[in-house]
């Protein structure tokens, strides 16, 4: 089980959150001027990387509140959690 | 084949201490090129190599493995195999398989020890019951056997298991399938391989694709490994849960994530269990494998993970639903659990066939249920590889579907929740 720090409310067990999937996937502006191919990437393509991986959460039995994090998905090791709309540290 | 398995031949290898046995599939060094290459070794892959070699005349091909082959989620699988999806398209790609598992041993003459010994799904609620009921009718109007069982025959089926009406997930009821059981997973791999070997197939192991090269004009040329340059017209890959990795390699984005999907099994006990249940409401599958272990799948992780871990509350739940269905288990201990790597798409089916490259093709994507298809992909994706088109079969799982909108959405028939 992964003990995740919650921007807000600091380390907590993964019972607490709920996964959100990928981070950092911007709804687009304006979905009308789009064409399938890249309408289907935004809905449908992820990176799934072997490495760090940008990720959002939601404390869920905690403050309600959606963040993102930064973990190895080799070692599950989370280097970095930061607040949603912050840019990926790295 | 060099040396077929038989009843003389297991008499005549007896009488000399069984100290005759040789290797069952050779361990070549990497021609500088092929016709074909799969890239991964597991049931898939080598099938897929297989059926090349048997029905389309390449013999001229590698199968290329990371690892060592059958090391992925063919041995980490729970052996289940049914066919009782909920759309057509699903139900011809399942059932294709579980007819060709009913002659497998005899096709590859090696054992794979399938046993159609019946797949049980219970109900637990009204939803279940009639969402299982509609798969019953969708699966018999595509010649799929499928039946409902009240709480007392299910009993009957399966005598451990509890249909006490005060439980907290009473049973309502259950879904059969009679054609369908478990084989022995590592059998599958190396049947293939060795049937796949005999006719020429290349299996090269500990051979790591670095990339794949691709020319001006879109169409791949061959792979880079740890082993050397391999030159191919034709690049299958069938890396499951690494799919995205490998594509990657190719400078391809995929639709796939990859979450660790757990098992365990419990110490071995004396034959208790004579079927497989599941119960996606509770989140349980059980059955026991021939050494007298029980084999219990539990869920994936919520996270995108290559780890093979998995956390342990995952499996803490599932066990606990197992208690609670077969209070008899309650007692006993578990030896081993351990983690898959499996690759999931937006509408849980898989995606066989083309890619943007010319001649490279892809089977991926099977997410939580992959092992029951193992020959059915094969054979489908050998065909989609030798004739650069798909088969019937499997033309509708393209990569081109998240595009048209045109999804198969098997979302309910995979049991573990996603």
């Amino acid at each position: 089980m992964l003990l995740i720090h919650c921007p807000y409310c600091g380390p907590r067990p993964e019972i607490e959150f709920r996964g959100g999937g990928e981070a950092h996937i911007a709804r687009p502006q304006d979905p009308a001027r789009l064409d399938d191919r890249q309408w289907a990437e935004f809905l449908f393509w992820r990176s799934n990387p072997r490495g760090l991986h940008a990720e959002r959460w939601l404390h869920a039995h905690g403050c309600q509140r959606w963040f993102n994090a930064l973990r190895d998905t080799v070692t599950d090791r989370i280097e970095a959690t930061y607040q949603a709309g912050e840019p990926r540290p790295r | 084949m060099k040396s077929r398995f038989s009843l003389l031949g297991l008499a005549r290898h007896a009488l000399s201490g069984h100290a005759g046995w040789g290797r069952q599939w050779r361990s070549p060094e990497p021609k500088p090129a092929y016709d074909a290459l799969i890239v991964g070794g597991g049931g898939h892959g080598l099938a897929t190599a297989y059926y090349l070699a048997k029905e389309h005349g390449l013999a001229n091909i590698a199968v290329l493995e990371k690892g060592w082959i059958g090391g992925g989620n063919t041995g980490r699988n729970t052996t289940i195999i049914r066919s009782n999806y909920l759309y057509d398209e699903s139900a011809r790609l399942y059932d294709h398989a579980l007819k060709l598992w009913e002659g497998l041993s005899q096709a590859l003459n090696y054992n794979v020890m399938y046993s159609a010994r019946g797949v049980m799904m219970l109900a637990h609620n009204t939803h279940d019951v009639q969402s299982f009921k509609r798969h019953i009718y969708a699966n018999r109007l595509n010649g799929v056997d499928n039946e409902w069982l009240t709480p007392a025959q299910a009993k009957a089926f399966c005598p451990p298991l509890t249909i006490d009406p005060d439980a907290r997930y009473p049973v309502l009821g259950a879904a059969l399938q009679r054609r369908g059981g478990v084989a022995r997973h590592d059998a599958v791999a190396w049947g293939y391989a060795r049937a796949a070997d005999a006719l020429g197939v290349d299996i090269i192991q500990n051979c790591e694709v670095l990339e794949v090269r691709s020319d001006n004009s879109g169409a791949v040329e061959g792979v880079v490994t740890n082993r050397g340059t391999i030159r191919a017209p034709r690049i299958g890959v069938v890396a499951a849960g690494h799919t995205s990795v490998v594509m990657g390699r190719a400078g391809l984005r995929m639709p796939l994530e990859s979450f660790p999907l757990q098992a365990l099994v419990s110490e071995p006990v004396k034959p208790v269990f004579p079927c497989v249940v599941m119960s996606n409401t509770v989140h349980a599958y059980i059955s026991q494998s021939d050494r007298g272990e029980l084999v219990i799948g539990a869920g994936t992780d919520q996270y995108v993970s290559y780890s093979q871990m998995g956390g342990l509350h995952v499996a803490t739940h599932t066990l606990e639903a197992i208690c609670e269905l077969f209070p008899m288990f309650t007692r006993l201990r578990m030896l081993r659990n351990w983690g898959g790597i499996v690759d999931v798409t937006p509408d849980r089916s898989p995606i066989i066939g083309r890619t943007p490259l010319q001649g490279l093709y892809v089977n991926c994507g099977w997410g939580t249920g992959g092992f029951k298809a193992t020959p059915g992909s094969g054979h489908v994706f050998a065909h989609t590889i030798a004739k650069d088109a798909p088969h019937p079969i499997n033309a509708p799982f393209t990569l081109e579907r998240f595009r048209t909108g045109r999804l198969i959405d098997e979302a309910a028939a995979a049991a573990v929740a996603h």
